[in-house]
């Protein structure tokens, strides 16, 4: 292997990029949009849910209820429901999520010591949405029944027993932002969406072009040749994730908690993996436009699905959880996460650093072994 | 009318020529089906959760049992003391941990208050904001039960009455993420197939230089206009019905209102598409540019936005007032409504009406900008 030959292949291969406006511009440009996207568009953080309310009793006590549920912000009373109103058409409008149903005589029940029904009508469609909302409305009326307890035993000059002091913690991410939890794992995904995109496309074209040909029969060793095309996309990727992590941190607020060389050291390993499949694919791959399609099925689609990205691993079937096996970017997420929310060291993850290496090591030596085969 | 049906044909056997096309239009969708009905799920089950039991009374372990016995918590582990946490949720061994303080046993015995104390490893916001949630209605209900059998005349207990919430769900009683997903999926393969490929096959004509010669023959550009189109809109029509079998027959999510409906609203969705196709087929040169556009800057902003997977109340208001234009937000509406909601044009309307005015909107400027073109 001779540095100084790899180093001219990189170097043609940073002119050409420089030359092609659209890939460089998809290059950098998705990784900006995506993040946007993410960042500020997605969101699991259910808050301002219309509820439309029923209230029958009309007393001071249902207005109290009413209120602690706008209070809570979790909650906007988007309608004042008369009684025998069709609450069936206003969820199925989607002008409300929830309706709340104050049944009559609520204050007289109360305070007579009954137990007072209080019917809550969701939109299950969202069914996310509609579980979260499920868990706050309970625990509202929790804290109304420990007021409404409280209130009572001053009356009666009795110690009120509250149930049991529970106590939620939530560490690393106390807001429970979901903003957190996606822009670590919007990394891994960019970077594989790029590095595979980039690598595929820039070889096939050179196929396309029979520009490949020529190089084969310059002096160049397979090694040196897929080094050099490699590389100038390495440093890309390696670009765009400083790049995300920039914008993480002044955008969004999420600084790197642990250290920034062990995150240096397995987005590398990530990558040589990420630029290895590029390479397999554009092995198979005969033009730009099958390059393109192929690449994104096999970088997007196992990295938004498959990778607990957004959607947890551990509720997927059993088959799928297999499949996920051989998802790099599982692994990644698991180290990102860790390294960034948690400040943990690499050595903490012993496991997924392996298959990172493994994962690494073996698309590497077949995208080598493809390539070399077809110089001969 | 002769002459719009030869373009039609001419565009079928073209489509039918290439081999590649046919895999795009099947196994792109079951693909697409099989990732959002079995991968996307954010139902929160089996949370693994380590334990720290300081108290080892029969009232702790009967605490511990409420946790592990619903499905929603696995126990893997169990620690003597709270420090020892630590490593279990940073490597994502356990997502949560249950801290139940000595005396827990005691002090629900004797009538003060038990100390049960939850850590919830953040980073995955959703999954644990949804098992806190889960947390604290299984300790409020331990807590209930105590209170209950507790009860003795003359206690403010018996005097003070209470709220109890009883929760109807609709649509969607068992809460599956699933039926939320799974018909988004049509949307999702019909903006391929009515909106990407047809970009794609009027840019090829173009790169090739047929367009030209068409240009020249007596066809009007209305008719070379429809007879591009209206083969995609028939595909994509069938790859509606395709998927709706699927989904209706593979995922058993409910088709509760009427298929007539939907075809209809389906077709009214496909102007919209196959408009913005052609309108981007019009402002690039190469099949690579029309592809970079169309999944770059209508496919993904359009999904991402449009309600149709996250939802469009949790966006900031920006966003939301940008959503108003993507004709996805309607289609997405139209889906969930006629799916699981049963509902007819009596209630879809007013998204009939948006669909009907963006698709014809885009269409027209994207006949005029390819006429443009042509001459």
């Amino acid at each position: 292997m001779n540095p100084r030959k790899v180093w001219s292949v990189a170097w043609k291969e940073l002119l050409q990029s420089a030359r092609d406006p659209l890939s460089l511009g998809m290059l950098l440009g998705v990784p900006c949009m995506m993040l946007l996207l993410y960042g500020y568009a997605i969101n699991f953080d259910v808050r301002h849910i219309a509820l439309a309310v029923e209230d029958n009793d009309k007393s001071a006590v249902s207005r109290e209820l009413i209120a602690s549920f706008v209070n809570s912000t979790y909650f906007d009373e988007v309608a004042d429901l008369p009684a025998g109103a069709d609450l069936r058409r206003l969820t199925e409008r989607r002008q409300a999520k929830g309706v709340l149903v104050i049944p009559e005589g609520a204050a007289r029940d109360l305070a007579a010591g009954k137990t007072v029904p209080l019917q809550l009508l969701l939109d299950g469609v969202d069914a996310n949405t509609a579980t979260t909302v499920l868990g706050y409305a309970s625990a509202l009326i929790a804290a109304a029944n420990a007021q409404t307890l409280e209130a009572a035993g001053g009356r009666v000059e009795l110690a009120p027993i509250a149930p049991v002091n529970y106590q939620p913690r939530v560490w690393y991410n106390p807001e429970l932002k979901s903003t957190r939890f996606l822009v670590p794992g919007l990394i891994g995904f960019i970077l594989m969406l790029t590095a595979v995109l980039s690598t595929a496309i820039s070889v096939v074209r050179e196929k396309e072009r029979g520009t490949m040909e020529q190089l084969r029969v310059t002096s160049l060793k397979p090694g040196e040749l897929i080094l050099g095309k490699t590389l100038p996309y390495l440093g890309i990727s390696l670009l765009a994730t400083v790049l995300i992590l920039v914008a993480a941190r002044f955008l969004f607020g999420i600084a790197v908690a642990g250290s920034y060389f062990q995150l240096f050291v397995a987005t590398l390993i990530y990558l040589i993996g990420a630029l290895g499949l590029g390479l397999l694919v554009s092995s198979v791959a005969d033009t730009q436009a099958v390059a393109f399609q192929g690449g994104a099925l096999i970088s997007m689609l196992p990295a938004i699905f498959l990778s607990g990205f957004i959607f947890p691993i551990r509720s997927m079937p059993r088959a799928l959880q297999i499949v996920t096996y051989a998802v790099p970017a599982r692994y990644f997420n698991v180290v990102l996460r860790g390294v960034i929310l948690k400040g943990a060291g690499l050595e903490s993850y012993p496991q997924d650093m392996a298959f990172l290496v493994v994962y690494a090591l073996v698309v590497m030596g077949l995208a080598y072994l493809r390539l070399a085969r077809k110089e001969v | 009318m002769h002459e719009l049906l030869a373009v039609i044909v001419k565009e079928f056997l073209q489509l039918r020529q290439d081999k590649k096309m046919i895999p795009a239009m099947v196994i792109g969708p079951i693909v697409q089906l099989l990732a959002l009905g079995y991968a996307a799920n954010l139902d929160v089950t089996h949370v693994p959760m380590v334990l720290v039991d300081q108290d080892r009374s029969p009232a702790s372990r009967a605490l511990v049992e409420r946790f592990t016995g619903a499905g929603t918590f696995d126990l893997v582990g169990a620690e003597d003391g709270p420090a020892a946490i630590d490593p279990w949720l940073v490597e994502g061994r356990a997502q949560i941990a249950l801290v139940i303080a000595s005396g827990y046993g005691e002090a629900a015995a004797g009538g003060r208050t038990p100390r049960v104390q939850v850590i919830a490893d953040g980073t995955d916001a959703n999954s644990s904001g949804l098992g806190l949630g889960y947390a604290s209605q299984i300790v409020a209900g331990a807590g209930a039960e105590m209170v209950a059998a507790r009860r003795v005349p003359g206690n403010a207990m018996t005097t003070a009455g209470r709220y109890e919430l009883i929760p109807r769900v609709w649509y969607n009683p068992d809460l599956k993420s699933r039926w939320f997903y799974v018909p988004a999926v049509i949307a999702m393969v019909l903006m391929l197939v009515t909106m990407i490929l047809p970009s794609m096959a009027v840019v090829r004509e173009k790169e090739i230089g047929t367009l030209e010669q068409l240009s020249v023959t007596p066809l009007r550009s209305w008719q070379l206009v429809l007879g591009k189109l209206i083969p995609f809109l028939v595909l994509g029509l069938l790859d509606m019905l395709l998927v709706t079998g699927l989904v209706t027959g593979l995922f058993h999510v409910p088709l509760r209102g009427s298929l007539l409906v939907l075809i209809f609203l389906t077709f009214l969705f496909l102007l919209c598409t196959l408009g913005l196709g052609l309108l981007v087929s019009t402002m690039v040169r190469t099949m690579q540019q029309a592809m970079g556009l169309c999944v770059f800057t209508l496919m993904v902003p359009m999904i991402y936005l449009s309600g149709l997977i996250f939802p469009v109340e949790n966006m900031p208001r920006g966003f939301q007032i940008a959503s108003y234009v993507i004709p996805v937000k309607y289609y997405a509406n139209v889906l969930r409504g006629v799916f699981l909601k049963g509902s007819g044009l009596g209630v879809l309307w007013p998204e009939a009406l948006a669909l009907l005015g963006i698709g014809l909107t885009v269409l027209m400027a994207a006949s005029l900008r390819f006429r443009k073109s042509l001459e």
